[in-house]
């Protein structure tokens, strides 16, 4: 038996509401700028939406692809490419035996920009109209298809589908890869491009959306009292995972180790998260547990807080249950607050920013929190940024998914 | 509302550029969609149908197989026409 294989990240790529690439966003989230704005679209007055903005791309996409690939790609893959291709250049472009190398992205939703235009076509013009790549357009693993083509993976695509929980879990399961040895290198991460009508309208309806249309930036308020639903948003987030000796020994640039990852499933409700937290508190626990660690290593932790009333205390709730007291010496931070929840890409955009956090040793504050809510058992970062300490330090990102999905990953210092 | 094979032709190069990003002045008439072009049957079908709509013809499926160069399908769109 060898020794236990390592996990580190060497590159990160993003597009996010807030941001075209990582520098950019990451200096929003320091500066603490909303991603949400009212949506320009025809249809949010054609159809009446209850909800009339989002946290919509800050770089659309077609500035930055080409024609040619906007065309063949639905706007979920155009955002995972765009990711991939940063994440990808920052790792540097290593080289090595495409066998041994592997994509991972999740999406919540898949390509639905795609299903439901080419659903227009067909209901209008008639079925010769439907784009012949239309199938391989909408199909959920696009994305991860698109990636693997563009990096050359064979060692595998994989799409793991866990609604908002599905970014992290592609980075749990590329994690596993290089752990167990069927590949060196992984790009993971998570991709949604579903600012469209129907799922607005789908969110709404299950009042799961802020309908705050007269203030957009302020809707995003995680753990505020007066939260009133999560802002909808779309972007991508993709990480290049490395065995350790092999980055070490080709001189990677390395932003942090991947600790430990869990996973659990709340098998409680649909949609609701398990009130207890009985199933999100056992991710963290075995999170920690898995990374050799004991709650007082966490010094930081990026929580889901998608700005839900129910949500938010039902995630501390599960924090408390998992850490006891130890919970008061993790700041907390909602960025969600900021970007906007990207459902599929959501966890992969926070562990983005949670290894950033780690790396710059800075903890991003939490916008929009005026009236904190007294429900809320947690060291919430607010108004400024707060410095983590010097020395090993660990940190944890939650994210969770309808279905009761809970995954919870560990990222460590190098 | 007939147009000259030209005309065809420089339509029918939009219409490449548009799918494939290929530049318009590659698309010449001797030119093979897939040994020249190395355009996969799916773009085909989408050039096919969009050149159904430009040019206000009919491609039936049985005849795209036919269709082996760029001066095929002008041709094939031309007699159409008239």
């Amino acid at each position: 038996m060898t020794a236990e294989r390592r996990v580190v990240v060497t590159g990160l790529g993003a597009t996010t509401p807030v941001g075209g690439n990582v520098p950019d966003t990451w200096d929003a989230i320091l500066a603490g700028r909303s991603g949400a704005r009212t949506m320009p679209y025809e249809w949010v007055e054609q159809y009446d939406l209850p909800v009339k903005f989002a946290a919509t791309l800050k770089t659309p996409a077609e500035e930055v692809l080409s024609k040619v690939e906007v065309r063949r790609m639905d706007p979920s893959a155009q955002y995972a490419l765009i990711a991939a291709r940063e994440a990808w250049a920052d790792a540097g472009s290593p080289e090595g035996d495409p066998e041994r190398l592997a994509a991972c992205i999740g999406t919540g939703i898949g390509g639905v920009w795609t299903l439901l235009s080419q659903w227009d076509n067909l209901r209008e013009k008639g079925p010769r109209r439907v784009f012949p790549l239309a199938v391989p357009m909408l199909m959920p693993n696009a994305s991860s298809a698109a990636v693997s083509l563009e990096i050359g993976a064979r060692a595998g695509a994989h799409t793991p589908v866990s609604a908002c929980a599905s970014g992290l879990e592609a980075m749990g399961y590329a994690y596993d890869m290089i752990r167990n040895g069927r590949a060196d290198i992984a790009v993971a991460g998570g991709t949604e491009g579903a600012v469209h009508a129907l799922p607005i309208a789908g969110f709404a309806a299950m009042q799961a959306l802020s309908t705050r249309n007269d203030d957009p930036e302020r809707a995003s308020r995680p753990y505020d009292t007066g939260r009133d639903g999560f802002v909808l948003g779309e972007g991508a987030a993709v990480v290049v995972l490395e065995e350790y000796e092999a980055a070490k020994a080709r001189g990677a640039k390395i932003y942090a180790e991947v600790g430990g990852v869990g996973m659990s499933a709340d098998s409680h409700h649909i949609a609701a998260p398990e009130p207890e937290g009985a199933g999100a508190s056992r991710a963290m626990v075995e999170a920690v547990q898995r990374a050799g660690l004991t709650p007082k290593d966490i010094v930081h932790v990026n929580a889901h807080a998608t700005s839900t009333p129910v949500g938010d205390v039902a995630e501390s709730n599960a924090i408390r249950r998992a850490f006891g007291d130890d919970a008061d010496g993790m700041p907390v931070s909602a960025t969600k607050s900021m970007t906007g929840h990207l459902l599929g890409a959501a966890g992969a955009l926070e562990g983005v920013l949670t290894i950033l956090a780690l790396h710059h040793r800075l903890a991003p504050a939490t916008i929009n929190l005026d009236d904190f809510d007294p429900a809320i058992k947690l060291d919430v970062v607010h108004g400024e940024a707060r410095k983590l300490p010097a020395g090993d330090i660990a940190a944890l990102n939650n994210s969770f998914g309808f279905g009761g999905h809970n995954v919870a990953v560990v990222f460590t210092s190098v | 509302m007939a147009q000259s094979e030209q005309e065809i032709l420089e339509g029918l190069a939009e219409i490449v550029n548009e799918e494939t990003g290929l530049d318009t002045d590659s698309v010449q008439s001797d030119k093979s969609f897939t040994d020249d072009l190395d355009i996969d049957s799916l773009s085909m079908m989408t050039i096919v149908v969009n050149a159904e709509e430009k040019f206000g013809v009919r491609i039936p499926d049985d005849e795209v197989k036919n269709l082996k160069t760029v001066g095929d399908a002008v041709s094939f769109i031309s007699k159409s026409q008239s």
